[in-house]
């Protein structure tokens, strides 16, 4: 495969999973800011959907409205913001068109019918059910690609390559989301277990559609030391850190298998792997979670920069 | 039933028999049903993403060329008559190039001014005593036709540069296959779907010696900023090679290969859909982004094919276009099978100032342009568009041909009013290799959507229809 093909298809995975990971950080922020303050739904749940999506700084230096409709705008439909779902689709449709012959036509038209289905909400959204069907429109769209990639795709490299981007973002976005929150999760005095946080964890849970899962998983009361364990550790769920690097190693090796060789990126998702197998919540919270994830997301730009230069982005 | 137009009714008293059964269908249609259809027909373009770009139109970078749902239909002795001139056209412009960056024959014959070929633009002075695969220049060709009468058809220009337009004719049938299955139980109409396999079979066919059983031929884009990018990804895909991008490949020892996640990969045939210019910074403009370095010294080498050949572009030359009935005379030695559309050539003293008496009948085009643009349409321009265009006429006159205004013939087509006549042209697609020529019976036809109109061109509004031969 042309390596300039691999990495759009690459991207075409990250900008999906991006766009996916705004819909449902989106969809858990209106549920959030939905609760009484007593009960945790502060009036700063859109800051922290932003702090989430780790575009603070940028709503800013745009003088964006903090408020539900200037942040959920910025999130969903503005085009100055790089990552806004707008813009994600966009990319991942530029990227897809110019590879076209890679793709289907039916995982084709998904992407393209995304794209259209969202242009027609324009750069403004009027109303929070617009903002609504907005959501819904492109979490849909994600499941017709997702379908119509695992229907109809030649198991090979273009399928392989998408599925490998989707799998670095989905584990960006998981560390990304425990980092935002960790002060959440840490023991802290007598506000353990409090009402107040629990709407919080429940939040996370939300974002990565977590929640009934952990219920299936611990058959227990929501406690911050098991939501990190869920999503850093658990092999079950899809989006945990660990999941997302069983499915790079797997990605990297059906790669390998095709082309005869392994390399660095090879060597690097291994150690990941092998790093997080052999790890304890319990180690992971001694040793400090804020840590244990500022070196997690490092380690993982670093195997995506891997990937690039093994296949010659 | 529809609404026909009072033009249409009377010249419906001379439908030729092959438009019997169209005629049937259209009148036995409901209208509402017709444009449940042409709605369908845009939103299966629209998803399947057929767009093409306009350029200096920034609001419209993805645009639909519209699509009428009426097709246009030749019987098969039409087609068998025309596709025998086809042959011999297209034979006729191979043979022209051969003989031009060759012995110059036909020069030495005084037949065609050697000024207007060495002089020429798009002549291009390194191909000079160079020979590609099997003699062979122009592997893909598209030759624009019109038609007056029932037996008289007329080449308006040859395409030998990089013809675009064969996507649609491929998409319109399948397009027409999904809205109106009912008249493809009844009519036998001749398949297209076999272009994209001849096409691989002439790109192999003219593979360097070197490339072994199995060439690697690829499809080389300006890059998805270009109007005809749908079609590259499209025919890449049908055909199953590599859409590449001039970054993609690099030239080492002369040989071409592609940047691929396994290494380099050696390149046998480069089908380009990039001008000559733009071929190779190293050769043509060096400020070209989209070539790919030390390709000309590749080519030069013998290790890559490219269709068409470099140089091809002097053969489309509107000026050369007016000998090219002593150009097929003088290498087939048989008469033309197809017309010329009679041309004054305003590089001519005499036939620039009959030209400049007589603009508001004629067609003026550049010599060199293509894609409609650049051109006067006489009896459609107003005065001071007349005016300014004779000032350009009398800078430059050897820029310039002229053309009469053809009584072109027209085909039903679904318009606001009902179904109206509108003036068509058609291109088919000569494919050229070394296991001879191949012509699928149809092409693209064009379809001029404002009434009266003779420009076709889709950067001007023009849309498409498809196109059956119809066996008995």
């Amino acid at each position: 495969m042309l390596s300039r093909t691999a990495g759009s298809l690459y991207w075409v995975g990250r900008y999906l999973e991006r766009a996916e990971y705004l819909t449902r950080l989106i969809e858990a922020t209106l549920r959030l800011a939905a609760l009484p303050s007593s009960y945790g739904g502060a009036g700063n749940a859109w800051d922290s959907a932003l702090a989430a999506a780790w575009m603070k700084p940028l709503h800013e230096e745009l003088g964006r409205p903090g408020d539900e409709q200037g942040v959920s705008a910025f999130l969903t439909v503005d085009s100055e913001n790089p990552s806004s779902i707008r813009v994600c689709l966009e990319r991942a449709r530029a990227n897809a068109r110019s590879v076209r012959t890679a793709l289907t036509l039916e995982a084709w038209e998904a992407i393209n019918g995304a794209w259209l289905d969202v242009q027609k909400f324009g750069t403004r959204l009027e109303s929070r059910e617009q903002l609504v069907q907005l959501i819904d429109t492109v979490k849909v769209a994600m499941l017709v690609f997702d379908g119509a990639a695992h229907r109809t795709m030649l198991r090979g490299d273009a399928y392989w390559f998408i599925q490998l981007g989707a799998a670095i973002e989905r584990a960006d976005n998981t560390a990304r989301l425990l980092d935002v929150k960790y002060h959440l999760l840490l023991p802290h005095g007598e506000s353990v277990g409090g009402g107040l946080d629990y709407f919080q964890w429940t939040t996370i849970l939300r974002t990565v559609s977590a929640l009934t899962a952990y219920r299936w998983v611990y058959r227990d009361a929501v406690q911050p030391l098991k939501v990190a364990d869920l999503l850093i550790l658990n092999t079950q769920i899809p989006r945990s850190l660990t999941s997302c690097y069983q499915e790079i190693l797997r990605r990297l090796d059906q790669l390998a298998a095709g082309h005869g060789r392994r390399g660095p990126a090879h060597r690097l998702a291994a150690h990941g792997l092998g790093q997080l197998e052999g790890a304890s919540i319990d180690r992971i919270f001694g040793n400090g979670l804020h840590e244990f994830l500022g070196n997690f997301i490092s380690e993982n730009n670093r195997l995506g920069n891997a990937i690039a230069e093994q296949y010659l982005f | 039933m529809f609404g026909f137009e009072a033009a249409e009714l009377a010249a419906a008293r001379t439908v030729r028999p092959a438009y019997q059964p169209l005629r049937h269908w259209l009148e036995g249609s409901p209208r509402e049903l017709m444009e449940t259809r042409r709605r369908q027909a845009e939103l299966f373009f629209r998803r399947i993403g057929i767009t093409f770009a306009v350029y200096g139109d920034p609001d419209a970078a993805e645009r639909l060329i519209p699509f009428d749902i009426v097709p246009r239909i030749l019987a098969r002795e039409e087609w068998t008559a025309l596709e025998a001139g086809l042959k011999q056209r297209v034979g006729a412009l191979n043979a022209f190039l051969a003989d031009i960056y060759g012995k110059q024959e036909i020069l030495r014959a005084g037949l065609v001014p050697p000024e207007l070929v060495l002089l020429n633009p798009a002549f291009a002075m390194s191909q000079i005593g160079k020979r590609p695969v099997g003699d062979i220049w122009v592997q893909i060709a598209g030759i624009d036709l019109v038609r007056t009468d029932a037996n008289q058809f007329f080449v308006l220009e040859d395409n030998a540069r990089t013809p675009s337009g064969v996507s649609y004719m491929l998409e319109n049938r399948e397009v027409m296959l999904k809205l109106v299955p009912e008249l493809f139980a009844n009519l036998h109409v001749a398949p297209v779907e076999a272009y994209p396999e001849k096409l691989l079979e002439t790109l192999h066919s003219v593979a360097p010696p070197g490339a072994g059983d199995e060439p690697n031929s690829v499809l080389l884009t300006p890059g998805q900023h270009n109007s005809a990018f749908y079609e590259h990804s499209f025919l890449a895909d049908k055909l199953g090679i590599e859409l590449v991008e001039g970054n993609d490949l690099f030239v080492r020892d002369d040989v071409v290969y592609m940047r691929t996640t396994e290494g380099p990969q050696r390149v046998d045939v480069i089908y380009r859909r990039l001008d000559d210019d733009f071929l190779d910074p190293l050769a043509f403009n060096p400020a070209s982004m989209l070539g790919v370095p030390g390709l000309m010294s590749a080519y030069a080498a013998g290790n890559v094919t490219l269709a068409n050949a470099v140089g091809t572009g002097v053969a489309d030359d509107k000026a050369i276009y007016s000998y090219m009935p002593e150009i097929v005379k003088f290498y087939t030695g048989e008469e033309p099978l197809l017309s010329n559309v009679p041309t004054h050539r305003c590089r001519e003293p005499e036939a620039l100032a009959y030209v400049l008496d007589h603009l508001p009948e004629l067609v003026v085009k550049e010599v060199d342009g293509s894609g409609g643009y650049g051109m006067l349409v006489g009896p459609h321009a107003p005065r001071a568009t007349i005016e300014a265009f004779a000032a350009k006429l009398r800078a430059a006159p050897e820029k310039f041909i002229a053309q009469p205004t053809l009584a072109l013939s027209t085909c039903p087509t679904l318009c606001d009013s009902g179904v109206a006549p509108r003036h068509v042209d058609l291109r088919p697609f000569v494919l050229t290799g070394t296991n001879g020529v191949q012509i699928v019976p149809g092409g693209l036809t064009r379809v001029a959507l404002e009434s009266g109109s003779l420009v076709v061109n889709s950067s001007q509004g023009g849309g498409t229809k498809d196109t059956w031969v119809l066996d008995d």
